[in-house]
């Protein structure tokens, strides 16, 4: 029942894309392991090297009249990004979480972001500059009076691009509660986005009047500017409601699209479980026992199908009780309600402890008349103690006689045979308690 | 105990048919003062009446109950809250209660049971459910890292001990003739760990909730 949890950052070296069929594997951006854009690290993954590698490269190439960084943005445009992060964030939720998320009935969760650290960033962007800086006393080197308004414009250019990066937004945006000033940079939709082209504009302006000034030629471009600015503010009044409305319309297509499926996904998983639940219901009306035992049949099935992530694998110790307590419950129709504290793996020991509790809640079930039977695992450190508990109408232990106890041979002697311990408290009314353990020592 | 009837009680949940189910339930025993289906709409009544617990659905349209925790919370610091769901995510129950709900239990749980828990909360102690417990005890098992904040991330001897005996379907007074104390020593002792619960930032908690999403 634990869990292994997906570890951001942990294993993203590691991890390779598995090719689809046999296809030749797709290079793509990582989503999960970039410092900018996730270039280098998907192509480092894609090459089999180390992302830092892949950087320096970059960096290096840089020197070249800016060729590494124009390459990096290049390969960042025409490189299609996994979808890893998401399908991974919508894997990691149960179906019952995440529909509850999705519906706005939850709070989200903060995005557990990049793994890159700013650190590395901050060394690359140095070397890149150092290089760029060193080639400027060579030959090779551009004039500063292009290079300021290069670099100018390429920020500018960086920050309106982005939001054409679709997950790239999504995911800042999803980051912006714990950093708001990153919303205004990175925001979807309303002023961020406005602050954020704006912004870009401007550092693209300045970026062309400073080359325009240091060419000398600001006054002539000004007069022909504003002819275009014209132009282009006729055509928007134009075009702009017709795109628009294009692009809601597209939208809607795709959010549609996406919901019929997990509609279709969720409405598979009730035909084949509720519905037929429900039909058998109707059928054994007349039985309340029986239509108890199905309900909570299919609550179980439904809650486990909802929250729980990871089906019920049998070689975990409360993975196997709750499965024992679900046969006690199918069995005798009363609900056996556990709860476990840590978890361990299966040994011979603990599968007898495991028999014995089941025998144990069966005896409840049976014989006590108690409404639910409760049972409490704890596993700490190797030693395993499970109480099994009813309030039902309880027995004198010295009363009952030797040859019929069923609890006598199948649960305590079970429990000696294999090093354990258990005891029995019982007294008439107030139900009973049965106690059973093993300890690491023993086994 | 204060006298049950007396007790001012609002219900939030989404579905209605719930909340007609709970309210024939209550309306006998406790005074329902008003209901409310999302989280805006909780948020407005509460303040509204001021009421001694309220009823909390823990997904709930408009951020869930968490947003109705975090945002009565400062301006009512009187109201209780009491929260109930279907959901037994570990993420979901120790959220609630870390935002200031006083109690979780699950939606399956007896009208007589609710009455008592309703009762308990309203009287300032928490409520434990069997599972809740086991979450706590697995929350803060093991792990003895030495911490600067020592009292607020470790449970005393007592306090393990009564959780577990709520873990394994005791009542509070089972508990304390068990313990030989008296039932305000429990009420006393849980009141503690929700205490602990609340504020303390041992980050295994956080950590065990999201990793954890078991039944």
């Amino acid at each position: 029942m634990t869990t292994a949890p997906t570890q951001p950052g942990a294993d993203h070296h590691t991890r390779q894309q598995p090719p689809p069929d046999g296809a030749p594997p797709r290079f793509v951006r990582r989503s999960d392991g970039g410092l900018l854009g996730g270039v280098a690290s998907g192509l480092a993954a894609h090459l089999g090297l180390e992302p830092l590698v892949v950087r320096v490269g970059f960096a290096l190439l840089t020197a070249f009249a800016g060729f590494g960084a124009v390459l990096y943005v290049a390969l960042w445009v025409f490189t299609p990004l996994d979808q890893k992060v998401y399908r991974e964030e919508d894997e990691a939720a149960p179906a019952g979480v995440a529909a509850a998320t999705r519906a706005g009935k939850r709070r989200r969760r903060s995005f557990v972001a990049r793994t890159g650290d700013l650190g590395q960033l901050a060394a690359l962007a140095l070397l890149g500059a150092g290089v760029v800086g060193l080639m400027q006393l060579t030959p090779l080197g551009i004039s500063p009076a292009v290079l300021i308004p290069l670099l100018l414009a390429g920020a500018g250019v960086a920050l309106i691009w982005r939001t054409a990066d679709e997950q790239e937004r999504e995911r800042m945006a999803a980051l912006s509660p714990r950093a708001p000033w990153l919303a205004a940079l990175t925001g979807n939709r309303g002023t961020a986005a406005v602050i954020r082209i704006v912004a870009g504009v401007t550092v693209i302006t300045i970026g062309v009047v400073t080359f325009l000034a240091g060419q000398g030629q600001l006054d002539t471009t000004i007069d022909g500017l504003l002819g275009v600015i014209v132009v282009i503010g006729g055509l928007a009044l134009i075009a702009g409601p017709w795109l628009w409305r294009l692009w809601r319309e597209l939208e809607g297509e795709r959010r549609e699209r996406i919901i019929s499926q997990e509609r279709a996904d969720v409405a598979a998983h009730l035909h084949d479980s509720v519905l037929q639940t429900l039909a058998l219901i109707q059928k054994k009306a007349h039985d309340p026992r029986a239509v108890v035992t199905l309900a909570r049949r299919q609550e179980r099935d439904l809650r486990s199908w909802l929250y729980e992530t990871e089906d019920t694998d049998a070689t975990s110790f409360a993975a196997a009780l709750k499965k024992a307590a679900a046969e006690v419950e199918d069995a005798h129709g009363v609900p056996v309600e556990v709860v476990t504290v840590g978890d361990s793996e299966l040994d011979d020991a603990r599968r007898a402890l495991l028999r014995a509790t089941k025998e144990a809640a069966v005896n409840a079930a049976k014989h006590s008349g108690a409404d639910t039977v409760d049972i409490y695992a704890e596993l700490m450190d190797g030693d395993v103690e499970v109480y099994v508990r009813d309030r039902g109408s309880g027995f004198d232990l010295n009363s009952v006689p030797d040859d019929r106890l069923g609890v006598r041979r199948s649960i305590i002697e079970r429990m000696e045979r294999h090093g354990g311990s258990a005891s029995i408290r019982s007294a008439p009314g107030e139900g009973t308690e049965v106690r059973l353990s093993t300890r690491k020592d023993d086994s | 105990m204060t006298d049950v009837s007396s007790i001012r009680v609002v219900l939030v949940d989404d579905h209605a048919m719930f909340r007609t189910g709970v309210r024939a339930e209550l309306d006998t025993t406790v005074d329902v003062v008003g209901e409310a289906g999302d989280a805006q709409e909780a948020i407005k009544i509460i303040l509204e009446t001021q009421p001694d617990v309220v009823l909390l659905d823990v997904h709930l349209p408009g951020g869930g109950g968490v947003e109705v925790l975090r945002q009565v919370h400062p301006k009512a610091p009187d109201v209780r809250f009491l929260a109930l769901s279907v959901s037994d995510a570990a993420e979901d129950v120790i959220g609630t209660i870390r935002a200031g709900a006083r109690g979780y239990v699950t939606k399956s749980i007896t009208g007589d049971d609710l009455v008592s828990a309703i009762a308990r909360v309203a009287d300032g102690d928490a409520v434990f459910s069997p599972r809740l417990a086991g979450f706590v005890l697995d929350a803060f098992a093991g792990g003895e890292a030495p911490s600067v904040d020592d009292d607020l991330d470790r449970l005393t001897q007592r306090e393990r001990e009564v959780l577990r005996l709520i873990a394994r379907g005791y009542a509070y007074k089972e508990i304390a003739k068990e313990l030989f104390i008296s039932v305000k020593t429990v009420e006393t002792h849980v009141s503690a760990v929700l205490r602990k619960l609340q504020l303390s930032n041992r980050y295994e908690l956080t950590r065990w909730a999201t990793d954890r999403r078991l039944v």
